[in-house]
């Protein structure tokens, strides 16, 4: 029987949802609301009415040369992320589709990797990074970035092949496919829509990720997540300069999310219903 | 040509054994049907064939040709599946084109074959649409025209009807029998389902927990089963296996009499018993009848037999069609 829900509790409910969600992206808003205040504006007091100048940009702009993290941020997210689809793809096909008795524990120990917490490990990849000349290198940052989210990755698209009939694959092979035939023309077209969703998750993360990009890097392949980090000291108490700064950082990836928002939840949500 | 042999062959998952050891020959041209209950082993025999499982021992040769390790794909076998197992995001050209675009030929006589296939299976208005479009029976024909644009050595069937419903079993096993008559290429065919089996095969393979009972053809093993196993699979409704002193009486452990070749009476018989259940088909008529000191036996009789739940009547087999078994279980 379906649940009765009057009109009263409806609004009653949508208002809550709606507080809720204010009150969670409250702090992304006003950040945005100040980025667009002069310094004085933004010392005076709260306020939810910016004078909408772009002055804070322009400066940030100016004195730190945005389009140079911008363009390292996406440099390191997309390529981990190819990186990582490259190794995740075929590694998540045999477990799904080829799977033995330790396939599972397989599975496990890698979501184990992503339980230890990072600092543990930063003395040793440091030292790595630095004797293998790789320290503020675009290509080493990749390789960490694709590493510390394969785990995600090849568990997300392992969900996802599983989904998929094994009597499709074994169609293709007998139909004379090779191995890497079955899974460019059959496999990946199929769950092109589960790639597509893992393609986007792993480039948030890689975008957001903080630790390891502030750690290896310097100037040149320093991303938006170093940016921030390096404006945030000097520029401390410069509250308009440093929120457009991080409005800048958080921009792009907040307009990607929004733009691909269908694609996520189907892909997040694949197989879930049938 | 599509001959097929299996030497010796067995398949073991790990400790479990599927197939012990099976012998058999399939002759070039013959329509051969595997049947079997649930987990007799015939759909791995099949995909054995097909190459979808490695063998754990033994020989599959096909056109005198050793195949056991070679790849599904270089046997020049096609399969069509239970599941269809047609690609999604295809067309049906595409679908069709498949084998052909991975077998390298060129556009055009792709392009013609496809064609062709479209035309024999009816499927010509069908080409740009996705097998999400269509019906049951029309994936089944596009599974079907992928595997004959291959002109395949042999075509393996793996349960391929069980998905639709009744009426378009029975024309779908049509149309599979006349594509065998018109391609003349061998074909296996899995099933649990004796009636297709009956219909279908030139030769029918039954199959008991990995092992062959016996090949034959349907009349063959409709007339003359081997033994216990084949009597009571083979045919419908069920040969009635009689144990205690009727069979004792013809010298046997177990007797077997189909329910056709029962006779019915008012007044006097063999065995006496009294009325069940009765099945009215219109043609034929179906009693299970509790016969004193027998158990439930199933006649087969005249549509208008005139006889209903409740009656006593009287049942005397045809000592003619009389199946004897000993203690072995096999055939006297």
């Amino acid at each position: 029987m379906a649940r009765a829900v009057t009109t009263q509790h409806k609004t009653i409910a949508t208002a809550a949802a709606w507080i809720v969600a204010l009150l969670i992206f409250f702090p992304i808003l006003y950040t945005i609301i100040t980025a667009f205040k002069s310094e004085q504006e933004a010392i005076q007091g709260f306020s939810l009415i910016p004078s909408g100048t772009i002055e804070s940009f322009r400066e940030v702009q100016a004195q730190s040369g945005y389009f140079h993290f911008f363009l390292n941020s996406v440099i390191l997210s997309v390529g981990s992320t190819i990186l990582a689809l490259i190794v995740a793809i075929p590694a998540a096909w045999s477990m799904a589709f080829s799977p033995t008795k330790r396939t599972k524990d397989i599975l496990m120990w890698m979501l184990s990797t992503k339980m230890m917490p990072a600092v543990a490990v930063l003395f040793p990849i440091y030292l790595i990074f630095r004797d293998t000349g790789l320290l503020d290198s675009r290509f080493g940052l990749m390789i960490m970035l694709m590493l510390i989210n394969l785990p995600i990755v090849v568990w997300m698209l392992y969900t996802y092949f599983r989904e998929i009939p094994g009597e499709i694959l074994e169609a293709a092979r007998m139909d004379g496919a090779s191995l890497w035939g079955e899974i460019w023309y059959v496999l990946t077209p199929i769950a092109v829509p589960g790639i597509a969703s893992t393609m986007l998750l792993n480039i948030i993360l890689a975008w957001n990720e903080a630790f390891w990009t502030i750690r290896l890097t310097t100037t040149e392949a320093a991303p938006l997540t170093a940016f921030i980090s390096s404006f945030s000291s000097p520029q401390g108490l410069f509250w308009a300069k440093l929120s457009a700064a991080s409005t800048l950082a958080i921009a792009p990836i907040l307009i990607m999310g929004w733009f691909s928002q269908k694609q996520l939840v189907r892909g997040l949500t694949f197989g879930a219903v049938k | 040509m599509g001959n097929i042999t299996l030497k010796n062959v067995s398949k073991s998952f790990g400790a479990t054994i599927i197939i012990p050891n099976i012998d058999l020959v399939i002759e070039d041209g013959e329509f051969v049907v595997f049947v079997g209950p649930s987990g007799c082993g015939k759909s791995t025999l099949l995909r054995l064939i097909a190459g979808l499982e490695d063998t754990s021992s033994g020989t599959i040769n096909i056109d005198g040709r050793d195949v056991t390790s070679e790849a599904p794909g270089k046997r020049k076998l096609a399969m069509v599946f239970q599941s269809y197992a047609l690609y999604p995001h295809m067309t049906v050209a595409k679908n069709i084109a498949f084998p052909l675009k991975m077998a390298g030929e060129s556009k055009e006589a792709i392009e013609k074959k496809v064609a062709d296939a479209a035309r024999v299976l009816n499927l010509t208005n069908y080409l740009e649409r996705r097998p999400g479009q269509l019906s049951g029976g029309q994936r089944q024909r596009v599974a079907i025209g992928r595997a004959i644009v291959r002109q395949p050595s042999a075509f393996l069937f793996d349960e391929p009807l069980s998905n639709l419903d009744a009426a378009l079993r029975g024309t779908m096993r049509l149309e599979i029998s006349e594509l065998h008559h018109q391609l003349k290429t061998t074909m296996i065919y899995v099933t649990h389902d004796q009636v297709e089996a009956m219909t279908m095969a030139d030769k029918i393979v039954v199959l008991n927990a990995g092992n062959i009972e016996q090949v034959g053809s349907p009349m063959e093993l409709y007339k003359t089963p081997k033994n216990l196993f084949v009597a009571g699979f083979i045919g419908s409704p069920r040969m009635n296996l009689i144990e205690g002193a009727p069979a004792d009486k013809h010298g046997a452990k177990t007797i077997g009499i189909r329910p056709e070749h029962l006779g019915i009476s008012r007044s006097a018989g063999e065995w006496k018993g009294k009325v069940g259940v009765a099945e009215h088909l219109g043609s034929d008529t179906f009693l299970h009848v509790h016969a004193d000191g027998i158990g439930m036996v199933t006649v087969r009789a005249e549509g208008d037999v005139g006889v209903s739940h409740g009656d006593d009547i009287y049942l005397t087999p045809d000592a003619a069609k009389l199946h004897r078994f000993g203690a072995d279980g096999q055939a006297i």
